[in-house]
């Protein structure tokens, strides 16, 4: 998820808000540091672990767990799929991890840039695990470390903050890398730039389950930081893979079908690249295009008024020059 | 050592470290730039504000600050006085964004030109125009928008420099303009540019990256000036100019780009018919 000041978001229904302002009261009695909402994590295939994030903008109320984290459990070891984007909220994951196991905590893998799956990973750092990501990835972070770290503390507000940093991968994968978490193997793979220039996948070979990072967005509105062009023709070229069982998306349920779950996504990626290409066709500008084009998908999706014009700006910026 | 040398050394001192005091002290947000800027831009002299002479067209809120689209639309009552136009963004690290002359090709018929820009926080943005009487012409527009200057130059950082330079010229025939008169051109030019504010950090080193950007820009329709335009930071990256010029026999476009690091890049529009 790129940053974006929170303008407008969605709000949860009321019965909602009495819970979360209950547990806030609870939580405040006890001088816990925990945020407003239970951590929960859900077993989608065996010791294959994830939690639904919100579909939400960063707010200090949910301290940054607005995406999926997930982890896998071998027989030796653990690895983490990204941490959320706050070291609360990493703290949350690993409170978790740990109700589970006492297994040492072998990886955490960052499966791209974006702060709300890498700024957990501070909570991370006293478990002393090899933190893996896209060979890009260091590169990624570095670039756009004082805006990120900038733009999260005004977000989540000191306390939610309190305690990131960047922690850049030091296991890099360049194109294809396996993990061993004892009688368990994981297969890293790195793509070339579609959601970002450092997007990768993590395939648990025993359970068929693909974490797709934000490669794949359910509910969510996809949001693009990379090429539409890569991103679209990476879809194709993962559609066609016939071992897997199931795949987490970095936004939206913890387990989805496949490869029907992709569907939405292309729709909507396709329907900006087709709008996008009629207006630059028709010499209509950016601003035009930012105002118009996509607007069919509106109803489709969570958040769309915080991501699209964005998409299109974007996917318009790179289109131009077919 | 004279002790008068040391004081004037210790005044030395203290002078220099007020006056980087000073320059470091982050503007507060209510500071108004604006007067500064109109001192040391437009040397004070008076600004006619909003009287139609110059339109800007600007998001209210930019969806993505680093590609800020900017419209700026003179009249055909005035197009063929206007001069030059400036380009202010009040809060950005250099305020100045661009300023374009105008030569005979710019045409007599409705002006119109679009860029796109940086804009590094809710800031002011002022398109300035001089006409032949010497007079300046303002119009204004509020943008909310955040750290444009300061964001990563390229979502595919070696697809950027990999393709440094490379430029495409667009003819709109007819132009795309409500009330184009039968003179009027339409055409769009964009450069490869990282246009590097300076303010971005070098990935690999995490020092910031020098400045590098298309500093000048000249484009002739044959062998006479559109404009030529003196560029800064806060032009977005890979520059995109889009606006309106006068008909000739020849219509050729001929575009010569300048960075600051001296590397010169040139392109020519195809035939008419393209």
């Amino acid at each position: 998820m790129p940053l974006r000041v929170a303008i407008a978001r969605k709000t949860w229904p009321t019965f909602c808000d009495a819970q979360v302002v209950l547990v806030i009261l609870f939580s405040a009695a006890l001088g816990a540091q925990a945020i407003s909402t239970p951590y929960d994590v859900r077993q989608i295939a065996p010791g294959v672990f994830v939690h639904e994030g919100r579909y939400e903008l960063f707010t200090p109320s949910n301290s940054g767990d607005v995406s999926n984290t997930g982890f896998i459990i071998g027989r030796d070891g653990v690895a983490v799929i990204d941490t959320g984007g706050s070291p609360r909220v990493g703290a949350e994951l690993l409170k978790a991890i740990r109700a589970r196991t006492d297994l040492p905590i072998k990886y955490v893998i960052n499966t791209h840039m974006h702060p709300d799956h890498v700024f957990g990973n501070a909570a991370f750092e006293d478990e002393k695990p090899t933190f893996v990501g896209h060979h890009k990835l260091p590169r990624a972070l570095a670039a756009r470390a004082d805006r990120y770290l900038k733009a999260n503390e005004e977000l989540l507000g000191e306390e939610a903050f309190d305690g990131t940093q960047i922690i850049p991968p030091t296991l890099l994968v360049e194109d294809k890398l396996e993990l061993d978490l004892g009688g368990r193997v994981v297969i890293l793979e790195a793509h070339k730039t579609a959601h970002t220039d450092n997007d990768v996948t993590v395939y648990d070979k025993q359970t068929g389950t693909l974490f797709l990072g934000d490669l794949l967005f359910v509910k969510h509105v996809p949001a693009l930081d990379g090429s539409i062009r890569g991103w679209l023709a990476l879809l194709d070229q993962l559609s066609q893979r016939k071992d897997v069982a199931r795949v987490v998306p970095g936004h939206g349920p913890a387990s989805v079908d496949w490869p029907n779950a992709l569907a939405a996504e292309k729709r909507y990626l396709a329907r900006i690249a087709d709008d996008v290409r009629a207006f630059i066709k028709q010499g209509r500008t950016l601003a035009q295009a930012a105002k118009e084009a996509g607007l069919s998908e509106k109803d489709a999706w969570l958040l769309f008024e915080e991501y699209h014009a964005r998409n299109v700006s974007a996917a318009f910026a790179e289109l131009e020059w077919e | 050592m004279p002790i008068a040398t040391n004081a004037g050394k210790f005044f030395v001192t203290l002078v220099t470290a007020l006056a980087v005091a000073f320059a470091a002290l982050p503007a507060r947000a209510d500071d108004d730039p604006w007067p500064d800027i109109q001192r040391d831009v437009f040397d004070n002299r008076q600004i006619i504000e909003e009287d139609g002479t110059i339109t800007l067209e600007a998001p209210y809120r930019a969806e993505d600050a680093a590609i800020v689209p900017l419209t700026m639309r003179m009249p055909e009552t005035v197009a063929g006085d206007v001069v030059s136009l400036t380009l202010v963004i009040d809060k950005n690290p250099a305020p100045v964004a661009a300023t374009f002359h105008f030569g005979d090709a710019a045409g007599n018929g409705e002006r119109v030109l679009s860029t796109r820009v940086r804009i590094d926080m809710y800031s002011n943005v002022r398109a300035v125009i001089e006409t032949n009487d010497g007079k300046l012409h303002m119009a204004t527009k509020f943008v909310k928008a955040s750290g444009g200057c300061s964001a990563p130059a390229s979502k595919d950082a070696e697809e950027a420099l990999a393709n440094l330079g490379k430029m495409r010229i667009k003819l709109f025939n007819p132009p795309t303009l409500a009330n184009a008169t039968s003179n009027t051109r339409e055409a769009q030019v964009m450069i490869r540019h990282p246009n590097f504010s300076g303010m971005q950090m070098d990935q690999l080193t995490h020092l910031y990256t020098p400045a590098k950007f298309v500093q000048e820009l000249e484009i002739k329709r044959g062998g006479a000036l559109v404009f030529r335009m003196e560029g800064g930071i806060s032009i977005s990256e890979n520059p995109n100019f889009r606006f309106t010029f006068g008909a000739a026999e020849d219509e050729t476009l001929h575009v010569t780009a300048k960075d600051t690091d001296g590397s010169v890049f040139t392109a020519k529009s195809a035939d008419k018919s393209s």
